[in-house]
């Protein structure tokens, strides 16, 4: 008989962390690692697999690890992932390969994300190097962006033999896993810039302080620098806000400056110039990863934080984990309630948030119960700061300076089909800049594809030449 | 690495860096920005483009130190090198992609407070290189703030200068010479340009305002990523809110909100200066101590 339950993860008790941008969970040692793999049936149809966008092998590394092969689990998930480490500790795993999980009709699903994550960092420890597949060939690929979609387009064409560039706008490389998720998930030195390093071990450059549109163009990029093709992966990065009363108001930011000040600028840290103003009261509106990363980031930095969602807890659509933690850490919900107006002193600064009840109608176009306003319900949260996290758009540097390159209503480059194909010849798209913001792991399926599309381009470009 | 090729005292408290960064001096216009990381623990600062020179890779900007940053990144010499330096960013001016005959036919009062003598400076070249010299106020709150005066002067019809303290040209403020031009040849001006502190664009915009002169300001308003990503920077033009990286930074001044501009760049005050004055008082006198 399998244990019911899963092996239990180490975590930082919730009042301490709450003081610390240290990470919360200290995932599996190796013997938790192993006893957590013996718990795999290894199905002879793993549903984890097809649940997992990128398809890692998953009975067969969990099985390596059961045999304490961590070498061999390393090198069959770097057939599939670039990113281990990163997507063990960030992927919404209950709704994907974990959800599949037979154990999980009965008990807990295999822990498959911590098993990743343990994998990820062993290799780190261990040196152990992704293999690259194919001799270098003189074909020379730009990627746009260095987020999970650009990263993974750029590795998987490396390890097929491409000379690749990537270039990124901001000073550091590793896109919304630099600059958006904090710290205390998502460690910056000990995760990302190694992941990232992994990937310039294949062979692929990194050009950091390149914004491409406004340092050169697409055209320029294929016209001038020699380029074949273009791979863009430059995320949805515009926050977006509610167009209500009083937003301007001094107090009142986007989720993505809060976090960048905290995570990119590492304002949490004295050694580090960038001011960041938190407050004593924060209101965090929105129920996403985004909105729960601000509200802990809040915590941290010493002040009293609700969430305000419009819908109930059961829609909030951030994973699992990050909920549960948030209210380890004291995070008050307002669930089903919604800002109509911010309000201010003579001073400009803010004051409170007028907000209303709602209470959830009819299923909308997405499936989820629309949420509808109770009639004569406002109400005031008093607050000092209000942090804004209602989703984010693609930029338009990129599509307002590619012709021919069309883009959707939101601003979303779009794919002709699912390689990421787009509208001009020879510049491919995938991630969070066609999409509109997802998660790190459809990102980096939607790019594994471009890549594949790639190859397949600049091979019939070339054949018979 | 972006290294400091030359560096200048050009006013009290302000420096003239040449920067060596070919990517951004290749596509760098008139009207578009940086952003400059000193060093690791540094902010990202935006600073307007001074000048440029494509086929020698450098760009050139200006720097006033005001606080803790400002006054890091003056510390660098000549040799050493800047952590990041990222750009060209925002918008050109229009007119640099307008057709030469529009441009023939207007007449443009350009007015430059302070270091906005920088960012003035590539607008009034390229126009004088596209045939078109434009005239400019050049105001400062005394002579030795009044700064690139013989480049501008070589490009540039007529320089009217005010100082505050009245210690070089006409005592007084910008607005106070532009008026006087203004009534002086009415109807000869199709366009004011003004680039300056927040306060004396304000004062421009609600003066020409009354002349129903179109007027355009350059924005410095807080920024982080500068690629449209934080909203730090946002402004609200004609009742929209825009984001001045992404969608300016040249808007159209009689549809600025100045107040809440101010407002907004006033908001990390404390963080950027009270609380740092300590260190900036520190870091005063230990350079002092080190000469
Ligand atoms: C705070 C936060 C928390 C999140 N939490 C989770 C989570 O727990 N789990 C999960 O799966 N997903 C999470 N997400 C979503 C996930 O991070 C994104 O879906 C994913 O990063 C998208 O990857 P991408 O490569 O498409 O884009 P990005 O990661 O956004 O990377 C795009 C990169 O392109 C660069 N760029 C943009 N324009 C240009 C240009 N013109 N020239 C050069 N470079 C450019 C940007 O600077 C950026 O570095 C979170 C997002 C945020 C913001
Ligand atoms: S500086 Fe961040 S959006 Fe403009």
């Amino acid at each position: 008989m399998k244990q019911v339950n899963r092996v239990p993860v180490r975590e930082q008790d919730p009042e301490v962390r709450k003081n610390n941008f240290d990470e919360v969970c200290l995932g599996y040692n190796e013997d938790e690692a192993v006893a957590e793999a013996s718990r795999c049936l290894n199905c002879k149809k793993p549903l984890c697999v097809s649940d997992c966008p990128v398809s890692i092998d998953i009975p067969s590394f969990v099985e390596k690890i059961k045999n304490r092969e961590f070498y061999q689990a390393a090198e069959i998930i770097s057939r599939s992932s670039v990113l281990p480490s990163v997507c063990g500790r960030v992927c919404p795993q209950e709704s994907q390969c974990e959800g599949k999980c037979i154990l999980g009709v009965k008990g807990d699903p295999v822990s498959i994300g911590k098993l990743e994550r343990f994998i990820g960092d062993w290799g780190r420890d261990n040196g152990f190097i992704i293999p690259v597949k194919s001799e270098p060939n003189s074909h020379r690929v730009a990627v746009i962006g260095s987020g999970p979609a650009g990263l993974t387009c750029a590795g998987e064409l490396a390890s097929l033999g491409y000379d690749v560039t990537i270039f990124e706008a901001l000073h550091k490389a590793g896109g919304v896993l630099e600059y958006g998720i904090p710290e205390f998930r998502l460690p910056k030195e000990k995760v990302v810039r190694q992941e990232v390093e992994n990937v310039k071990r294949m062979g692929v450059k990194i050009i950091t302080n390149a914004v491409i549109g406004k340092a050169g163009t697409i055209d320029n990029l294929l016209d001038n620098e020699g380029f074949d093709a273009i791979f863009v992966g430059t995320g949805a990065g515009l926050p977006l806000f509610m167009n209500i009363p009083g937003e301007n108001l001094n107090g009142v930011l986007s989720a993505n400056e809060f976090l960048t000040r905290i995570n990119l600028m590492k304002a949490y840290d004295d050694e580090f110039d960038t001011p960041v103003r938190t407050g004593q009261r924060v209101a965090v509106v929105g129920g996403g990863n985004v909105a729960m990363d601000s509200a802990r980031s809040a915590v941290r930095m010493g002040a009293d934080v609700s969430v305000i969602y419009r819908r109930s807890a059961e829609e909030l659509p951030a994973r699992a984990e990050e909920v549960h933690h948030a209210r380890e850490e004291g995070i008050d919900f307002r669930l089903l309630t919604n800002p109509v107006e911010v309000l201010g002193n003579e001073k400009g600064w803010v004051t409170g948030l007028k907000c209303v009840r709602m209470e959830l109608g009819e299923p909308d176009e997405s499936g989820r119960r629309r949420p509808v306003v109770i009639p004569d319900s406002e109400f005031i949260i008093e607050t000092d700061t209000v942090i804004m996290s209602l989703g984010t758009s693609p930029n338009p540097l990129i599509a307002g300076t590619t012709p021919n390159l069309e883009t959707d209503r939101k601003g979303c480059v779009k794919a002709v089909d699912e390689n990421g194909t787009t509208t001009r010849e020879g510049v491919f798209a995938a991630g969070d800049v066609v999409t509109g913001s997802a998660t790190v792991i459809l990102a980096m399926g939607a790019a594994r594809k471009s890549a594949k599309a790639i190859d397949d381009y600049i091979r019939s470009k070339y054949a018979g030449k | 690495m972006f290294k400091l090729l030359e560096k200048k005292k050009i006013g009290p408290d302000i420096w003239q860096m040449k920067v060596s960064a070919p990517r951004v001096a290749k596509y760098a216009k008139p009207g578009q920005f940086v952003i400059v990381i000193t060093d690791k623990r540094g902010e990202r600062i935006p600073l307007t483009i001074c000048d440029y020179n494509k086929d020698e890779g450098w760009v050139m900007i200006v720097l006033q130190v005001v606080g803790l940053s400002t006054s890091r990144m003056a510390e660098l010499n000549e040799g050493d090198s800047f952590a990041d330096f990222v750009g060209p960013l925002g918008q050109p001016s229009w007119f640099v992609n307008a057709e030469p005959s529009d441009i023939r036919g207007h007449n443009f009062i350009f007015i430059a407070g302070g270091v906005g003598a920088a960012p003035v400076y590539p607008q009034l070249k390229w126009l004088a290189d596209n045939g078109k010299k434009a005239d400019l106020i050049l105001g400062a709150r005394s002579a030795e703030q009044l700064i690139l005066l013989p480049e501008l002067k070589e490009v540039t019809n007529e320089v009217y200068i005010a100082t505050n303290d009245g210690s070089a040209g006409e005592k007084g403020f910008v607005t106070d010479t532009l008026k006087k031009v203004l009534l002086e040849r009415p109807e000869y001006y199709n366009e004011c340009i003004a680039i300056g502190p927040m306060i004396m664009m304000k004062s421009v915009a609600e003066m020409t305002r009354t002349f129903a002169l179109k007027t355009t300001v350059s924005l410095n308003t807080l920024m982080i990523d500068g690629t449209g990503m934080c909203g730090a920077c946002r402004v609200t033009v004609g009742g929209k809110i825009k984001f001045t990286c992404v969608d300016g930074p040249e808007f159209d001044a009689h549809l600025v909100d100045f107040d809440e501009a101010m407002r907004r760049q006033g908001m990390y005050k404390r963080e950027e200066t009270e609380s740092h004055r300590c260190n900036i008082d520190k870091a005063v006198e230990e350079s002092h101590k080190r000469k």
